[in-house]
């Protein structure tokens, strides 16, 4: 059983260039957070789906098949809205909310759900889900511990299918902010987030934003990950010396 | 009492929805003297508006609004990033844990407690969905305001002077808040939590995240 730690699942996740691969990463996070299942959901306006993640296949080609997709409450549910939400909220009153839900479980998707709804360029609705079949406390608190990563996992996973999605029209690269490189270079430095506040002449609490909107940018679960990727990328110059020189140094214009 | 009301539902409650939009016509062009535009019924509405935001609403006992912000994910269009970041020099924050808040609107018989009302319903969103932070737009009386209720917003970037300032500031989420901001509220926990979950459809502290 492949279990895939977050920071190796993000380091694969950058190097698909296939949805397919997803649906091996997908396994592998699976197994990391011991949910029954991991789903990532994709919806297009005019209804066009891709999905991949643990559902039995059969489910997924029934799900198409029955046109679930019109009835779903967490895809309705979800729909427009941009906060996480607990399956056990949305309306399942309907008839056929009931017996999609009897047909769901029967199928292995679980009792309890939680999905992260991303509103993406042109009307695009993608979820980020997890199901798992357990009582109502636990899951109170499994959702508790998980939503922060499972909202970058969310996230992520969307990007990298948009990336993917060929007639899209690509995305501008965000590239960071002064004030987030500044972040990062002396984090990278080795001062605390004391000193760095200090140095940038903000406090602690906002400079937390700007760490955490690099972080976000750069596509990373932790800052220590952050600062590799924006060096890797050539984002910031760490290595004290270089920056820290009253000269110029090789190929920098003496200002 | 609070109400947390996406955009597309908004018309579910009609008096709300136009006491709102109306309240915010005299704040935002008749004090403010903003360059917002106002519809032929009254109501003062932007592009914003238009892309499903989550508003949080302070309904006073006949219906009516009594105040009123709006909410946007920063990794989506903002106002902040299109308006402001001139005014940031550059800074463009970008991340599924910091939501955008504009439009925080008082009526205008509305005192420093629903003020404070309010504050606490950002609170609580920050709580329920991991927030590191809201960012918001604001003018100097809020400024006042949010200082008042001891919940002030360390401001980033500002334009203008005196009167027509306007600024940019992170409320940073901080679980001590929550007590001072309730008491100036007069409100009890549980209150706070019955309204959210009655539009969540869950407890809020179920959703908080385990520190």
């Amino acid at each position: 059983m492949i279990v895939l730690e977050l920071d190796q699942f993000l380091k694969t996740l950058e190097q698909a260039d296939a949805l397919e691969q997803i649906q091996e990463l997908i396994f592998g996070l699976r197994n990391h957070f011991q949910v029954d299942h991991l789903v990532y959901h994709w919806v297009s306006r005019d209804g066009e789906q891709y999905g991949c993640g643990t559902y039995d296949p059969v489910w997924v080609q029934r799900y198409v098949d029955k046109e679930y997709l019109r009835i779903d409450p967490v895809v309705q549910g979800c729909f427009q809205r941009f906060d996480p939400v607990d399956w056990k909220r949305l309306d399942w009153s309907t008839k056929a909310a009931r017996e999609f839900r009897e047909d769901a479980i029967a199928h292995g998707v679980g009792n309890q759900g939680f999905s992260i709804p991303i509103r993406g360029p042109s009307g695009q609705l993608a979820l980020f889900t997890a199901s798992h079949s357990t009582d109502d406390e636990t899951w109170a608190e499994f959702m508790a511990t998980h939503q922060r990563d499972w909202i970058l996992i969310a996230h992520y996973l969307n990007q990298k299918a948009l990336d993917l999605e060929k007639a899209r029209t690509p995305e501008p690269v965000r590239t960071l902010s002064p004030r987030e490189c500044d972040a990062l270079t002396y984090l990278g430095m080795g001062y605390s987030r004391g000193q760095v506040a200090d140095l940038l002449s903000i406090s602690e609490h906002t400079l937390r934003a700007y760490i955490e909107s690099a972080r976000f940018k750069l596509g990373a679960f932790n800052t220590t990950h952050a600062v590799a990727r924006a060096v890797s990328e050539g984002l910031i110059v760490i290595g004290g010396s270089a920056r820290a020189a009253a000269g110029g140094w090789p190929g920098r214009e003496t200002e | 009492m609070l109400r947390y009301i996406y955009g597309n539902e908004l018309a579910d409650y009609p008096i709300l929805q136009d006491t709102m939009h109306r309240d915010r016509a005299v704040q935002f062009s008749e004090r403010l003297n903003w360059a917002v535009t106002i519809a032929e019924n009254g109501w003062e509405r932007d592009e914003y508006d238009q892309l499903n935001p989550l508003y949080v609403i302070w309904q006073n006992l006949d219906g009516t609004h009594g105040g009123s912000m709006r909410f946007l994910p920063t990794t989506e269009q903002t106002m902040v990033s299109d308006h402001f970041s001139e005014l940031l020099n550059g800074q463009e924050i970008c991340s599924p844990f910091i939501w955008e808040c504009t439009r925080y609107c008082l009526g205008q018989q509305s005192n420093s407690r629903v003020a404070a009302a309010m504050m606490l319903a950002g609170g609580e969103l920050m709580r329920a969905f991991s927030l590191t932070h809201l960012l918001g737009v604001f003018d100097p009386r809020m400024v006042r305001i949010y200082s008042m209720i001891g919940a002030s917003p360390e401001v980033i970037g500002s334009a203008g002077e005196g009167r027509d300032m306007i600024s940019v500031g992170l409320w940073a989420y901080r679980p001590e808040d929550r007590e001072k901001v309730l008491r100036k509220a007069g409100l009890s926990s549980e209150i706070s939590e019955h309204w959210f979950s009655r539009s969540f459809g869950r407890p809020v502290q179920e959703m908080q995240q385990v520190a």
